[in-house]
């Protein structure tokens, strides 16, 4: 027989119990935001002094003479692009072709390769894609670049694009099947809109993810100092430009560092408000 | 309730002479056959190995309502799915035996699975109305099997097919509200309306009502009936009070066997088969 009071010590542990646990996840929570805070916070405090509209437009000059991030932020927006173009359809493509039609082997070992490349260090892509490209072409250039940041980009995009396609329901897939649609309508018509808010969600992570790569751009893109819109010259980027000016000894150029990389920042919260607001749920 | 339709002839009277009649056609397989509208001799369905139809006979005359009846697992949503080939969506399965409607066959080889569906429209247990407006849900089998020219046309077809599915008064101010703010009972009948919109001749219903409250379900109750003057309806229910009420003839299916076909009020009165009216009566299922 259990009696009241066992009743009554087995709720309170219960209780306790709940609260106990509850307090330790808000608490983790608390400093993962907390920290995300204070890097946010750190950025800004050490790089907003060196930010004016000239350090913005200009082009980087040797030390003491001032110079900006202007070529900087126009060539990691080429990158930007360039990599989206080649690697949002090819990895969206991907992960449709998984999703929809990957039952068979050869699926399979699509998804274990996509997998592996997830985890291959970006250097080596830089590596691989300045022997592919950088070499035959004899020299570094914004498409190298571009291809080399799709390639990182590839296999995010194509994950997460199965995982949201996974995610609709076999019952649209039937209802559109059942009013005689052929299975290309079904996937384009009523498949690929009903994912589109989490294919939206993980493109814009990969390009987040690749416009803080640096690795993959060294080999490739190589950096410049002049403004340039030549995809087969080589070309600057915000990332390369960061690593320069913090490994140089020179305290203007670190402060420059700090400003270029709350530039940075700003440019991928840009890029998430506005692909957030444009995939946003209409219907 | 189960008076039948004097507009066509191949509907028979539900006596006992009409019965035996039907039995006997089924086999011997004469013109009784063409005169269906679907029309399945011998069928047998396999999941991998696992046989779940066995050697499926029956006849669905056209402009009558036909009631599936029978336990959970017994077969009757997967033969309704064999009729408008949903069951090839399914990897690993496999058919044999004859499904014929207006006397084609339905898995011969060059048969067009696309204009099949379009000929044998099916609405769904859960009601999935695509993440679009409620006038693009309607309008999406007009569209992609591009059956109007102009816009005006398929404006009308719209209208037509929520009007026949009992939902215009209330949708006709916001055609273009999302088809998801609509309340469970109205999703369904926008999945009947978009399912009406292409004009088939057959519609397939499984466990159309199961899902919603008593007031809805009756709408579509009388839908049922409603529809029933334009096209041939065969309704998957568990609910032999619904079979009752919506249907001319009843179909009870046992593990994967079909156990009696017979006009819903003798089914429901006097069934030939004591196994049906064990179900019936509540003896087991």
């Amino acid at each position: 027989m259990t009696s009241d009071s066992q009743i009554k010590s087995a709720a309170n542990h219960r209780r306790t119990a709940s609260s106990v646990m509850t307090t330790l996840t808000a608490i983790c929570a608390f400093f993962a935001v907390t920290i995300l805070a204070l890097i946010i916070g750190y950025i800004a405090l050490r790089g907003l002094s060196a930010i004016s509209f000239q350090f913005l437009t200009d082009t980087p000059k040797p030390v003491g003479e001032g110079g900006g991030i202007g070529n900087a932020i126009l060539g990691s927006l080429v990158l930007l692009l360039l990599a989206s173009v080649i690697g949002l359809p090819f990895g969206i493509a991907v992960g449709v072709y998984l999703a929809e039609f990957g039952d068979g082997r050869f699926a399979s070992v699509v998804r274990f390769v996509t997998d592996t490349l997830t985890g291959v260090p970006s250097i080596v892509i830089g590596v691989f894609v300045y022997t592919i490209i950088v070499l035959p072409m004899r020299q570094f250039s914004a498409f190298a670049g571009g291809i080399a940041l799709a390639i990182v980009m590839i296999p995010i995009v194509a994950r997460t694009t199965e995982e949201m396609i996974r995610l609709v329901p076999t019952s649209l897939r039937e209802g559109a099947l059942a009013l005689g649609a052929p299975q290309w309508k079904v996937t384009t018509g009523v498949v690929l809109p009903a994912a589109a808010s989490g294919i939206a969600t993980g493109a814009m992570l990969a390009v987040a993810r690749v416009s803080g790569e640096t690795a993959p751009l060294l080999f490739t893109a190589f950096g410049s100092r002049f403004f340039n819109v030549y995809l087969d010259q080589p070309i600057a980027s915000l990332t390369v430009q960061i690593y320069n000016y913090a490994i140089s000894p020179y305290d203007e150029w670190h402060a420059m560092a700090w400003a270029a990389t709350l530039v940075l920042m700003t440019l991928i919260l840009a890029i998430n408000i506005t692909v957030r607001f444009f995939t946003r749920k209409k219907i | 309730m189960a008076t039948p339709t004097s507009t066509t002839a191949p509907v028979k009277p539900p006596t006992d002479a009409a019965q035996e009649e039907q039995t006997s056609a089924l086999q011997d397989d004469g013109r009784e056959r063409a005169a269906a509208k679907v029309s399945v001799r011998d069928l047998d369905f396999f999941y991998g190995r696992a046989q779940a139809l066995h050697k499926i006979s029956l006849d669905v005359s056209s402009q009558i309502v036909m009631a599936f009846i029978g336990p959970s697992g017994c077969g009757k949503s997967t033969f309704l799915r064999t009729l408008n080939r949903m069951n090839d969506t399914i990897p690993g399965t496999r058919v044999e035996g004859s499904v014929q409607i207006d006397g084609q066959d339905v898995y011969a080889p060059g048969t067009d699975v696309v204009e099949l569906r379009r000929r044998v429209g099916m609405v769904f247990q859960k009601s999935n109305p695509f993440p679009k407006s409620i006038f693009d849900n309607v309008a999406y089998g007009l569209r992609i099997n591009k059956l109007t020219s102009g816009k005006s046309e398929l404006n009308d077809r719209v209208e037509e097919a929520l009007t026949n599915a009992a939902l215009w008064p209330e949708v006709k101010d916001r055609l273009k509200a999302s088809a998801l703010s609509l309340s469970g009972g109205q999703q369904q009948r926008l999945c009947i309306a978009r399912a009406l919109a292409v004009r088939p001749e057959v519609i397939l219903m499984d466990e159309p009502a199961s899902a919603l409250d008593p007031m809805a379900t009756q709408k579509i109750e009388e839908l049922i009936v409603e529809l029933k003057r334009q096209f041939t309806i065969i309704i998957v229910t568990h609910n032999m009070q619904q079979a009752a009420r919506v249907s001319d003839k009843t179909a009870f299916f046992w593990l994967g066997k079909l156990v009696e076909v017979n006009s819903t009020e003798r089914m429901f009165t006097n069934p030939n088969e004591k196994l049906t009216e064990d179900y019936i009566t509540g003896r087991f299922g």
